[in-house]
């Protein structure tokens, strides 16, 4: 009885912690694409990250939680918070969209999310069998790198050339192009 | 045994001086285009005359009989294994004759022309064209097959429209030089059906074994082509007859004529060669070349060359004796002389002494080719002197162009047939020939020799005597050597060729013919010829009167023949008024309205189309992010609800 | 309380996803379309996190595709907020309603 007790309890514990996490993410997501201050926007979105990898904390895939919040925490919301400096006046709100477009857009987001739902009900997920794999930095750092018939080489290559051709995109595009300075330094020349 | 290569050299050296002329002659031979031309053609010549002579005395006798030889065959483009178009040269009598005809004749042009058309701005061309006939119809005359023969049958037309338009400043000739194609090519079309109805029933394109499979009784192939029959006619009369109909309107024989008059329009010195001496007679060098099947198995379609060839004759006369235009009487007679070769094809029969006709024809083009050519380079000394083309503006020039003046009387008795010159032996072995096989036509052509010395010597009194020729402007005589070289050759060409004993080299079947010389049956001719003569000396010789009294007597054929007895304005009537208000103004109208309607509708709807749906691509991302999910959700919907499975 | 398991992780990666969408579609400003973005990559990670986790415990192929979508994500925000600032630079706007001249 007490343990069965204490086991309520102990589930009860991870329960709302994933139930706060899943309120987290899901709130702060939400906020993120309403509110009408970019800024917040942003740090709603950040929060939204956060939890999500607290789910992940909470699946005990580290690893991943780690990554989610080196690369979108600490990288790709700080980015985005540089990007809204960099073209943002200070306390200025977002343009409001008409309503008809917002009702449109819901309706649709939302029958979308019904249709997935009851798909997602109506079909049974079965545990494949075997043995579970500890998702350990050591076992995804040696299937990352192997060659074999499970390794993730190739695409792990491929990825990073990815990457370098989004960094090289990245400083092309952001080359400032001569003809487009000396519009800027004469009046704004929208037909640019 | 003969050498290919010199053969295929004779037309294909001037084919070199085309391309040579041709591409480079603007900028590099802009004045040696001419030397250079007329060298090219004298090795051509030379060659000619080797194969010729090797032909005649050498290699192409074999027991008493010319062979048909074929020195060269290349097939060239083959369908199947029976059915193939080859490229080879024949060697028979007539080519033989026929390379030696058109190389020399042409020789003589480009002398000529060094002097008639120094300073041209086109000078190169005119040479260049020159060379392109000068290929195609030594080319043509080389052709062992029918199908090849067809080929350079088109080039010549091209080369001679070319030729005659060629002061396409002036639209006379610009006019001239399409009506000569499109009349040419509309008979053309009936020879290439010709063509395929003789090929489609003997199975072959080769000459040699065409006319083999289509004379010999017992071949298969010549009865079901006489078997088979359409509108009661049988398909191998058919066949030739449309071949005739081919040649008839290179030939410019009545009714395909009318062009010939006007082709005269070009350089004089290329009216001599192509519009005199050589591709004119092409059609009759086709009948020539189908003679076997003609006269053995088609005596239809022969009777019909043989009117043709009559009427033409006749009817060509008597507007000769009208026309005041030089170059247009000489037309005239060429058309009329022409008429002489086809009738006298026409009467003749294969074999022996039947087939003098043959001969006589053969003769009288080779004999034709010399005076005929004669008398336009003569015509062009002239016309170079006194810068029109009208009688009216000549007379009395034996003074200023003593040489001209000697080698067109020489040419204008040949043609007349006086005795002992050329024209003489060839007229009276037609004469013969058709007095032997066909009365009607012999009286035809006997009035027509009459006619013949009077509009050639009513030419030749109106140029040379008549009015006093008042000179103005510079005097240059008779042109330079270059000029007159080919005259004096001509003339000794139109003075002598008649001692050839022509019936030993050519004859239906390849042996020699024994052409006997009755003198009592030249008398009428000869008479009507002089009576020809003394008229016109009597009426032309000296400024007066009587030949507009004559005229004005025998006012409504006079003027008949003066208009050309309508011809010209028969053709206008039928394809303006008839073809066009009949044909092509429905059918104008047709293409106005429905076909281009119909391609209208077609762009205007699709553009009324788009231009209601343009605005879905209004370039807004957000509106293109609804499409995509409304889409992605109804095709979810669909596929899990609606189709599955 | 149930407890939670695959269908609440894909309740949540459903949700956000929609959320994503529909912040994409009503957003005006192209840097918060951009956040709608990753939202909705983000949703598509859970999803993969979740059935590496319950279906497929003995593989890690979940994992390598979160990674890999998490490293793409990186380079698509990287190359998109250029982009944005070079039409700033050439509309003085991020308003996806001022560029639209890849109209009819």
């Amino acid at each position: 009885m007490f343990f069965v007790q204490y086991s309520i309890f102990k589930m009860n514990g991870t329960t709302i912690i994933f139930y706060l996490l899943a309120a987290l993410t899901l709130v702060s997501g939400f906020l993120s694409v309403t509110t009408r201050q970019i800024f917040r926007a942003a740090i709603y979105l950040l929060f939204s990250l956060i939890g999500i990898a607290g789910i992940y904390f909470w699946l005990n895939y580290q690893f991943i939680a780690a990554v989610q919040i080196v690369v979108y925490v600490g990288g790709i919301v700080v980015l985005i918070i540089f990007s809204i400096f960099l073209t943002q006046q200070a306390g200025e709100l977002l343009p409001k969209q008409q309503i008809g477009r917002k009702i449109f857009a819901a309706l649709a987001a939302f029958c979308g999310f019904a249709l997935t739902m009851v798909q997602v009900w109506k079909h049974s997920f079965t545990k494949s069998t075997g043995d579970a794999v500890e998702a350990t930095v050591t076992n995804i750092g040696a299937q990352m790198l192997s060659v074999d018939d499970n390794g993730y080489a190739l695409p792990f290559e491929v990825v990073s050339v990815l990457l370098l051709a989004a960094m090289i995109g990245c400083i092309v595009i952001a080359l400032r192009d001569k003809k487009i300075m000396n519009t800027e330094q004469g009046t704004p020349n929208k037909e640019v | 045994m003969p050498n290919a290569i010199n053969i295929a050299l004779i037309p294909l050296l001037p084919l070199a001086g085309f391309l040579l002329l041709g591409l480079f002659g603007k900028k590099i031979f802009k004045n040696s285009a001419g030397i250079i031309g007329t060298l090219i053609l004298l090795i051509s010549a030379g060659l000619a005359i080797y194969t010729a002579y090797g032909y005649f005395f050498d290699y192409g006798k074999v027991n008493d009989v010319y062979q048909k030889l074929i020195p060269l065959k290349y097939t060239w483009l083959e369908f199947s294994k029976d059915v193939s178009i080859d490229m080879g040269i024949i060697l028979d009598p007539i080519s033989a004759m026929m390379i030696v005809v058109v190389t020399f004749v042409s020789l003589m042009v480009h002398i000529y022309s060094l002097g008639y058309m120094k300073g041209e701005e086109r000078y190169s061309t005119y040479y260049a064209y020159l060379s392109l006939f000068t290929f195609s119809m030594l080319g043509l005359v080389l052709s062992s097959n029918i199908f090849q023969i067809y080929i350079f049958w088109e080039l010549v037309g091209v080369s001679s429209f070319l030729l005659i338009g060629f002061y396409y400043d002036r639209p006379s000739a610009v006019a001239a030089s399409k009506k000569a194609f499109i009349v040419t090519r509309f008979a053309d079309l009936g020879f290439l059906i010709g063509i395929l109805v003789l090929s489609f029933y003997s199975g072959t394109l080769d000459f040699n074994t065409l006319i083999q499979k289509l004379t010999s009784p017992e071949s298969s192939e010549l009865k079901t082509a006489i078997a088979s029959s359409f509108l009661g006619v049988s398909a191998l009369t058919w066949g030739l007859t449309l071949v005739f109909i081919g040649g008839a309107g290179k030939s410019a024989m009545f009714p395909l004529h009318i062009w010939l008059p006007d082709a005269m329009e070009g350089p004089t010195p290329v009216s001599a060669l192509i519009h005199a001496a050589t591709m004119v007679v092409a059609g009759v060098y086709l009948v020539a070349r189908l003679f076997p099947v003609f006269a053995l198995s088609a005596p239809d379609a022969l009777s019909i060359v043989a009117n043709v060839g009559a009427i033409s004759a006749l009817f060509a006369a008597i507007i000769a004796c009208t026309q005041t235009d030089i170059k247009r009487v000489l037309a005239y007679s060429t058309m009329s002389q022409i008429g002489y070769m086809m009738f006298a094809l026409g009467v003749s029969k294969y074999g022996g002494e039947d087939g003098l006709g043959y001969t006589a024809s053969m003769f009288h083009l080779f004999t034709h080719a010399m005076f005929k050519a004669l008398l336009f380079l003569g015509a062009g000394a002239v016309i170079h002197y006194v810068h029109s083309n009208d009688m009216k503006d000549m007379g009395g020039l034996r003074k200023h162009l003593p040489i001209t003046h000697i080698t067109f009387l020489l040419a204008c008795l040949s043609i007349a047939g006086f005795p002992l010159l050329a024209g003489f032996f060839s007229k009276e072995e037609i004469l013969l020939a058709a007095y032997q096989h066909n009365a009607v036509i012999y009286w035809i052509a006997l009035i027509t020799s009459g006619l013949t010395a009077f509009y050639m010597f009513r030419l030749y009194f109106s140029i040379f005597w008549n009015k006093a020729y008042h000179a103005h402007g510079e005097h240059h005589g008779d042109g330079g050597v270059a000029m007159m070289l080919p005259l004096l050759l001509l003339a000794a060409g139109a003075v002598f060729a008649g001692y050839i004993p022509f019936g030993h080299f050519v004859s239906t079947d390849g042996k020699p013919l024994e052409s006997e010389f009755h003198l009592s049956f030249s008398i009428a001719p000869v008479a009507l010829g002089l009576i020809g003569i003394l008229t016109a000396m009597w009426l032309y010789k000296n400024e007066n009167e009587k030949p507009a009294k004559l005229a004005a007597s025998l006012s409504g054929l006079y003027k008949s023949a003066y208009h050309k007895f309508y011809i010209d304005e028969l053709y206008l009537f039928v394809t303006k008024k008839v073809l066009f208000n009949l044909v092509a103004r429905p059918a104008a109208w047709f293409d106005k309205t429905v076909v281009d309607g119909l391609v209208n509708f077609t762009g205007n709807t699709t553009q009324d189309i788009s231009e209601r749906i343009k605005g879905i691509q209004s370039g807004k991302v957000q509106q293109y992010a609804i499409y995509f999910l409304v889409s992605a959700v109804v095709l979810a919907l669909l596929f899990i609800y609606v189709w599955k499975g | 309380m149930m407890q939670p398991g695959l269908y609440h992780l894909l309740f949540i990666s459903a949700a956000l996803f929609f959320i994503g969408v529909y912040g994409f579609l009503t957003r005006r400003n192209l840097i918060t379309m951009l956040m709608s973005v990753e939202l909705i990559l983000n949703s598509v990670n859970l999803n993969f996190i979740a059935f590496n986790k319950y279906v497929w415990p003995q593989r890690l192929d979940g994992v390598f595709f979160t990674v890999f979508v998490i490293a793409i994500a990186a380079a698509e925000a990287a190359v998109a907020i250029a982009i944005i600032i070079n039409l700033y630079r050439s509309h003085q706007s991020i308003d996806v309603e001022n560029a639209e001249e890849l109209k009819y």
